[in-house]
């Protein structure tokens, strides 16, 4: 007779990272349609553009790398789909290529891969997009995006507020369509992908602050890529902190960013920038000894 | 509201309902293979010689140590050998073996009777010499367990009925059928130590059993059952104590220094019998299930051979990949069907060739989940970091040594890392580094 022995847990949960990842597939395809059903066929060949590039260059990285092919993990799929629904539909193949190849391969796989990147792949990659071709970026864009605006905005009257929330304005691919994130939002908490925590905080600090700088929230939630940021990437694993008050913190950060740079700053999109700027903060939030462990008291913490 | 402690996972517990409804039975075999070691400490010195004859509860190992407590035989019967035999996964142990005749002669036993008119002082020393280890999985010798120092007080005695691993419903059978003992039990622990309050905690998915225990408490002094939310590890000693007290065992220290002393409800009805009967312990209540033809709750004698226990329960139902001792989350794996049963040996559980195969360790992908899991506020990623490169010292300023090795973590991580197995070899080098350091000065 001949058994395994090894030490215990002998049983695992049932989610591994490739059912994770299928979870946040999953949730995104409300978005996928919607971008499609608004956006026709431009919207579905950017969204394959860039899914198939993005794993396409995780398996060429890994095969020169000669590294272990994890393409079956499916999280070059998530980085795929992220940057292709963050792109305005009009954006060319080439362009798409190009963000999905340094998304996977200078991003993620320099830093060691899986698990080791410290920005967020498909978001750092779309900042390296909209700072090369700004103009391809943001075509479209400024005309029902509502970004830009520093004041109470005017332009909301060329919009109802019905029209931002079933997306039927222009803007990114999977971005405009607040019902579609939201469904997506309600499968990520059902199937335990997600804590709410993140989402949650950074609209709600976003809201909060943006209504004392004088923006309606509505307006704060309902425009730019704020919900599609607050769900799918600021919630990314790897680039958000670890401990439940940590996340809280990061939240914020997020929110208050945004905020600030729709208020005071240069740019049309805050939220690409927050969301990068917290996820370098991240590791830092973690250090913080935020959890109390069970049997040491305080003075004993402090003692060492 | 039903008590409950932070963090924690929620392991499937499907097979748990096939045997919760199967009453125990008995199973007596030809032969025993009595270990030596089987509690925590010194193992016993055996007194017998091979063609000895004996009879049930007559002592065959005496008490080694400090932590020393006598071994007893438990069927009557010719011994065959009194060797060192294979014995888990460690290095050869002491074994006596015993041939059955099947004539149940029992060694004259001396009990003391009621719990409630027996003099108290006579109790710990009748738990010593009843042979009674920890019977919940610690194996920790209970009499050590309940003589405090004069300067300890202990406010509550806590029987633990959780249950909370998986696969395991010995306990809940237990507490079902004998509910009168394992209060019995708990009263003369009470008693022993001078303790006014004594509580019994049972989570929420064994109703019978709480049903049963109320009852039993009725018109019992200080003792009363109190239900807990079933999450794993309710039945940990430190989460216990955080939920039925709502205090914390110092980091590092034992539950006696917040005022509790936490005896599970196997250990409490194994007190019962011997100071009611002066009955040592002869056997014991565990699950066999998995992948054997007919799951059961087994009364043992303490010694059982695995393959004979897997044969009272109708074979393996396929090939067997992996049987380990225990529920999944904590339990020990044995090398082949030859191990024999301990006093602390609450379960066996068969796996499939499928359901053993470990899952290959992927990439951590900081998920944090394993932090939301740990039911005492660590960060495992964080020390498996340090641990994967053997930076002990690092594991130890992460607080490795407060992990209790629970297996939620592992237990959760999507990228199947050997989260808990690594902070069991830390634990080890750390406390084996201490030693050296100790040795040295």
């Amino acid at each position: 007779m001949s058994l395994i022995l090894s030490s215990a847990p002998h049983i695992r949960a049932k989610d591994n990272t490739q059912r994770l990842m299928l979870n946040v597939i999953i949730s995104l395809l409300p978005c996928v349609a919607a971008g499609i059903y608004y956006f026709g066929w431009r919207a579905a060949l950017v969204i394959a553009v860039s899914t198939v590039s993005a794993v396409a260059a995780e398996l060429i990285w890994q095969k020169l790398a000669r590294k272990k092919v994890r393409i079956y993990d499916l999280s070059a799929v998530v980085t795929g789909l992220l940057l292709g629904l963050t792109v305005p539909p009009s954006a060319p193949w080439w362009m798409l290529v190009i963000g999905s190849f340094f998304a996977i391969m200078v991003v993620k796989q320099l830093f060691g891969g899986i698990g080791d990147n410290f920005l967020n792949p498909a978001l750092a990659a779309r900042a390296v997009l909209l700072a090369s071709w700004p103009a391809l970026m943001t075509a479209g864009y400024n005309v029902g995006r509502f970004d830009a605006v520093t004041t109470p905005t005017p332009l909301l009257s060329s919009a109802s507020t019905m029209d931002l929330l079933l997306g039927n304005v222009t803007g990114a691919v999977g971005e405009t369509c607040k019902i579609a994130i939201l469904l997506g939002f309600v499968w990520l908490l059902i199937t335990g992908t997600i804590r709410w925590e993140i989402p949650v905080i950074t609209v709600a600090s976003a809201c909060l602050l943006g209504w004392l700088l004088g923006t309606d929230p509505l307006t704060t939630v309902l425009t730019g890529g704020l919900l599609f940021g607050a769900v799918y990437m600021a919630t990314d694993y790897v680039t958000s902190p670890m401990n439940r008050l940590a996340r809280i913190l990061y939240a914020v950060g997020i929110g208050v960013i945004i905020v600030l740079i729709r208020k005071y700053g240069s740019y049309p999109e805050g939220v690409t920038y927050a969301i990068l700027l917290m996820n370098i903060a991240a590791p830092l939030f973690d250090r913080i000894p935020v959890q109390r462990i069970y049997g040491h008291t305080k003075a004993k913490k402090e003692g060492k | 509201m039903k008590a409950t402690f932070r963090g924690g996972v929620h392991p499937a517990h499907g097979s748990k309902r096939q045997t919760q409804a199967l009453a125990i039975r008995d199973f007596v075999s030809d032969t025993v293979q009595i270990v030596m070691n089987m509690n925590i400490g010194a193992p016993s010195n055996p007194c017998v010689k091979k063609g000895d004859h004996v009879k049930i509860g007559q002592v065959i190992g005496e008490p080694v140590g400090a932590l020393g407590i006598p071994v007893h035989a438990s069927v009557s019967g010719e011994v065959v050998s009194v060797e060192p035999l294979p014995y888990l996964t460690e290095a050869p142990a002491m074994c006596v073996t015993i041939k059955n005749d099947f004539q149940e002669e029992w060694e004259e036993l001396h009990p003391l009777g009621n719990v409630e008119t027996v003099d108290p002082a006579q109790i710990i020393p009748a738990i010593k010499n009843a042979g009674i280890c920890g019977m919940g999985g610690a194996s920790f010798p209970t009499h050590v367990k309940l003589s405090i120092r004069p300067d300890q007080h202990c406010d509550y005695v806590l029987a633990n009925g959780a249950e909370c691993e998986t696969h395991i419903t010995c306990d809940d059978r237990l507490m079902r059928e004998n509910a009168t003992r394992v209060v019995d039990g708990l009263r003369a622990v009470m008693r022993a130590m001078n303790v006014k309050e004594g509580i019994i905690g049972i989570e929420d998915n064994k109703p019978e059993a709480i049903a049963a225990m109320e009852k039993a408490c009725q018109g019992r002094e200080g003792v009363r059952v109190q239900v807990m939310k079933t999450k794993y590890p309710q039945g940990g000693e430190k989460q216990l104590i955080k939920v039925l007290t709502g205090r914390e065992v110092p980091s590092g220290g034992l539950p006696i220094q917040c005022g509790c002393v936490v005896v599970n409800v196997g250990t409490c009805a194994a007190i019962a019998d011997a100071v009611i009967d002066g009955r040592p312990v002869i056997d014991r209540v565990l699950t066999v299930t998995g992948a054997v033809r007919e799951p059961a709750n087994l009364r043992v004698r303490i010694g059982t051979i695995t393959a004979d226990i897997i044969g009272e329960c109708g074979g393996y139902s396929v090939d067997p990949g992996k049987i380990f001792f225990g529920g999944a989350m904590t339990g020990l794996c044995v090398p082949n069907d030859g191990a024999p049963v301990a006093k602390s040996t609450n379960g066996i559980v068969v796996f499939s060739r499928e359901d053993a195969v470990s899952a290959e360790e992927d990439p951590c992908i900081r998920c944090g989940k394993c932090v939301d899991a740990c039911p005492i506020g660590l960060n495992p990623y964080d020390m498996k970091i340090s641990a994967d490169v053997e930076k002990w010292d690092d594991c130890k300023k992460k607080h490795v040594m407060d992990c209790m090795l629970c297996g939620a973590c592992a237990f959760i991580c999507p990228a199947r890392r050997w989260l808990t197995p690594s902070f069991k070899i830390a634990k080890q080098k750390i406390a084996e580094q201490a030693k050296k350091e100790a040795a040295a000065k």
